[in-house]
């Protein structure tokens, strides 16, 4: 009788009732949450991670317009058929300037964590426009607007600016230059540094990636990330699996 | 003076509608200037209705045949509720059923704005928020006051939650389309979007708990609990998970506050805590008012109600990570989450128990009456689901399950089974009570759409399980000579058939919906039809009661 009669107390107050379910509801997000942001061992140190070119964050935000993340995961899993089809599991580390994270929760499509450098340019253009073209299984829908559509540069400031306030390291150059370098990384036949600009971005993939050196277009921006994917980190390095090999407690 | 506060107000309107108009003229992109000119449309139809006499609510009072006159509880918002869960409904579930056929056939994606991509949020926030959130609110309006015996405290601010609500939705919607999105399941609206929605859910909870303050009765009633955790735990989920910088006031693009694994699981303690808050918690307050009137039985037991509510919102909150196994998150947060979900079926149980022995002494009325029926059936689901969903936290499990349709049809049997038939029961006994009519207009139409909705769910959930379960398998195998057999294309091909099936039973499920809406049109408009009762018995003739007497012919022979 004694939980019966107690809890009438909190069924005769408004107050108390909701601060109890206030209660019971924060205890589990504050343990499991707050936690990730203070242990070390949450996010590996690994060599390579930088943040994202203007040109590649502008093809990622059009990876995110189109909803790809509803049919396309990029977290490889740790078992044996995924790292022999997609490539070596997925590390936290190489998702630490993700604004939002991209894992994902359904492969529709295939794993895109590491699809860098495995298709060439031309191949991702083909599909992208017409996928059934060279993957006659496919269900993917056709993007062939993205190389009709110019990419505006005018907000790449803006976009890296709203970056740096959330965390990712970009220096005051990197601000300044944004719009510069979206120009410089799709189109290096226009002038410009293309050696200090990789300073700044080391491994950056410097060219026309949509094939039509006329514009810089939607095409070229998605290509150029989509061409980066898992291509910062070289997991396979010796220096790389003596750190994981000696991980523990994540 | 009733003229000042009208000028007044319109010039509010119009100063709203000069910002807006600004908005669309400076726009970064074209989403947001597609909602800039729905805002500005907005204020200028607001701003005529203060200064003319242009009513459109009054006339569409009249079109859906509105009681006149007081009425003992306020009851306006509430029909207005129930006509636009109605209304949703059927745009979720249409939307549903487009992007269901574009996977079986990809001829279907008309790009850019009907690419699966951008049609998919519109239809998951068309069925969670727009439907699911509707007959929340419309619900939550009627039975707060009933078990309060109180009218709606702040009737002006109930009215601006509906309409706020409908706008947020509009947003919403419309905004998926042009590509304006976070990329956060069941979280997609950007920045501004989520901004109004916090106001209304604000006012949402003033106009919630004003009611309970109201209350003649002593206890707040159990479905009140459940209700009231809901609203005060969607806005400490909604908040934190939609914590971002917009790239610039006149552009629709934010970057998420966290980055990468803190990102996952804020995301994904949001994502599945709008399964157990938005699709639990509050359907179960709808259970536990629903049941019992239609049932005429009192709830079960009340200690068992206490406990599983009690256990149900604090273990919920614990399961986000069980939709992260394998990735990148830390183990001990997975096993966790892990374990959280195993443990979480318990109380999901005592909730369905609860529910279904409510029904003790009255089963027969399964036979007789379609709403128990279909309010058995919702719990049916509801239990089914949650013990598949523990099942499928499981980590050897999930490493099948994962990534693949099994997953879709959990969530399917769920939101179909449970949120969809739960709801459609709601429905079906709020109307003839709104509007004022003996009956629903059919109820053997009721009983079709009970049918129709159990078999498309059937369909939907065996053809996901035989899908995911089979991509699951093909992924991981491996032949003789030690190489994977399948190509990931031939595993999208070995789809094909079960994606047609998928379809024809969500279209089963949304022909249902559509029997619904006439019947519930026929009953606004006061018609009733003339059917034969659902559970008369055989109909006794004394005279053919006796043997059949023997035909002469048949007489045997002298």
């Amino acid at each position: 009788m004694g939980l019966a009669s107690q809890h009438k107390k909190l069924e005769k107050n408004i107050n108390l009732l909701a601060i109890g379910a206030f209660i019971a509801v924060a205890i589990g997000g504050i343990v499991e949450i707050a936690p990730l942001f203070w242990i070390d061992n949450t996010i590996e140190k690994v060599k390579g991670m930088r943040p994202y070119t203007p040109l590649e964050q502008a093809g990622r935000n059009i990876y995110v317009r189109e909803g790809c993340y509803s049919c396309h995961s990029q977290m490889i899993r740790p078992f044996r058929d995924e790292v022999e089809r997609y490539g070596h599991y997925s590390l936290a580390a190489e998702s630490m300037y993700d604004h939002p994270f991209q894992w994902g929760s359904k492969r529709t499509g295939p794993d895109l964590a590491r699809v860098g450098g495995r298709y060439s340019d031309a191949w991702h253009v083909q599909h992208l426009k017409d996928p059934q073209s060279v993957v006659p299984e496919s269900i993917m829908p056709k993007y062939a607007f993205l190389a009709d559509t110019p990419l505006k540069a005018e907000g790449a400031g803006a976009m890296l600016t709203a970056l740096s306030r959330v965390g990712v390291p970009y220096s005051k150059r990197d601000i300044g230059q944004a719009m510069a370098d979206i120009v410089l990384q799709a189109d290096p036949e226009s002038g410009g540094d293309v050696e200090e600009f990789q300073r700044r971005y080391p491994k950056a993939q410097v060219r026309d990636f949509d094939g039509n050196p006329a514009a810089v277009t939607e095409m070229d921006a998605l290509v150029a990330y989509l061409q980066m994917l898992g291509t910062l980190v070289d997991v396979d390095s010796a220096a790389a699996q003596q750190m994981l090999a000696e991980e523990t407690g994540r | 003076m009733q003229a000042e506060t009208a000028l007044g107000r319109a010039g509010l309107w119009f100063g709203i509608m000069l910002v807006a108009i600004v908005g669309v003229a400076t726009a970064r992109d074209t989403g947001f200037a597609a909602h800039a000119t729905i805002i500005a449309i907005v204020a200028f139809v607001l701003m005529c209705m203060a200064v003319t006499r242009f009513d459109p609510l009054g006339s569409a009072r009249g079109f859906f045949r509105m009681p006149e006159g007081p009425s003992r509880y306020d009851d306006d918002p509430i029909r207005w509720g129930v006509l636009a869960t109605m209304f949703w409904a059927i745009v979720g579930m249409l939307a549903g059923v487009f992007i269901a056929s574009q996977l079986a056939f990809p001829e279907l994606n008309f790009g850019p704005y009907l690419n699966f991509g951008r049609v998919r949020p519109l239809h998951t926030s068309g069925v969670i928020f727009a439907f699911g959130g509707n007959i929340l609110i419309a619900s939550s309006f009627y039975v707060v006051q009933r078990t309060c015996r109180a009218q709606l405290a702040f009737p002006a601010l109930a009215r601006f939650v509906f309409w706020g609500y409908q706008l947020f939705i509009v947003l919403a919607a419309s905004g998926y389309l042009f590509g304006v999105t976070q990329s956060r399941e069941y979280a997609e609206p950007e920045w501004y979007v989520d901004l109004w929605l916090t106001i209304v859910w604000v006012a949402y909870l003033i106009v919630f708990v004003g009611t309970l303050a109201r209350r003649t009765e002593p206890h707040i009633y159990v479905a009140n609990w459940f209700y009231l955790s809901f609203i005060i735990t969607i806005a400490m989920l909604h908040i934190v998970n939609n914590l971002a910088v917009p790239v610039a006031w006149n552009g629709s693009l934010s970057y998420s506050a966290f980055a990468g694994v803190q990102d996952a699981l804020t995301q994904w303690w949001y994502g599945h805590n709008a399964v157990a808050f938005f699709l639990t918690v509050p359907f179960l307050a709808m259970m536990y008012y629903f049941v019992p009137k239609q049932a005429e039985r009192p709830v079960y037991s009340y200690r068992l109600s206490i406990i599983h509510f009690w256990s149900l919102i604090f273990l919920y909150i614990w399961a986000g990570p069980h939709h992260l196994h394998y990735t990148a998150l830390p183990d001990w947060a997975q096993t966790l989450g892990m374990v959280f979900s195993v443990i979480l079926w318990m109380p999901s149980w005592g909730g369905m128990i609860n529910g279904l022995m409510t029904l003790n002494g009255a089963w027969d009325k399964v036979r007789t009456d379609p709403i128990i029926r279909m309010m058995v059936m919702a719990l049916a689901f509801y239990g089914m689901a949650t013990f598949e969903g523990p099942m499928l936290s499981i980590k050897a499990v999930n490493s099948l399950s994962h990534y693949t349709d099994w997953t879709v049809g959990h969530v399917h049997s769920g939101a179909l089974g449970w949120n969809g038939l739960i709801s459609f029961a709601a429905v079906y006994f709020l109307v003839p009570r709104l509007w004022r009519r003996e009956r629903m207009y059919s109820l053997r139409m009721i009983n079709w759409h009970f049918w129709l909705a159990t078999l498309g769910i059937v369909f939907y959930a065996a053809s996901m399980w035989v899908a995911g379960i089979t991509q699951g398998l093909m992924w991981r195998e491996y032949g003789p000579d030690g190489y994977l057999v399948n190509s990931f294309a031939e595993t999208v091909a070995a789809l094909h058939p079960l994606y047609i099936i998928r379809t024809v039973g969500g279209a089963m499920y949304l022909a249902g919906a559509l029997i619904m809406g006439f019947n519930i049109w026929m009953t606004i408009s006061g018609r009733l039809r003339e059917e034969a009762p659902m559970g008369a018995m055989p109909a006794y003739d004394p005279d053919k009661d006796r043997p059949v007497p023997r035909p002469a012919a048949l007489e045997p022979a002298e």
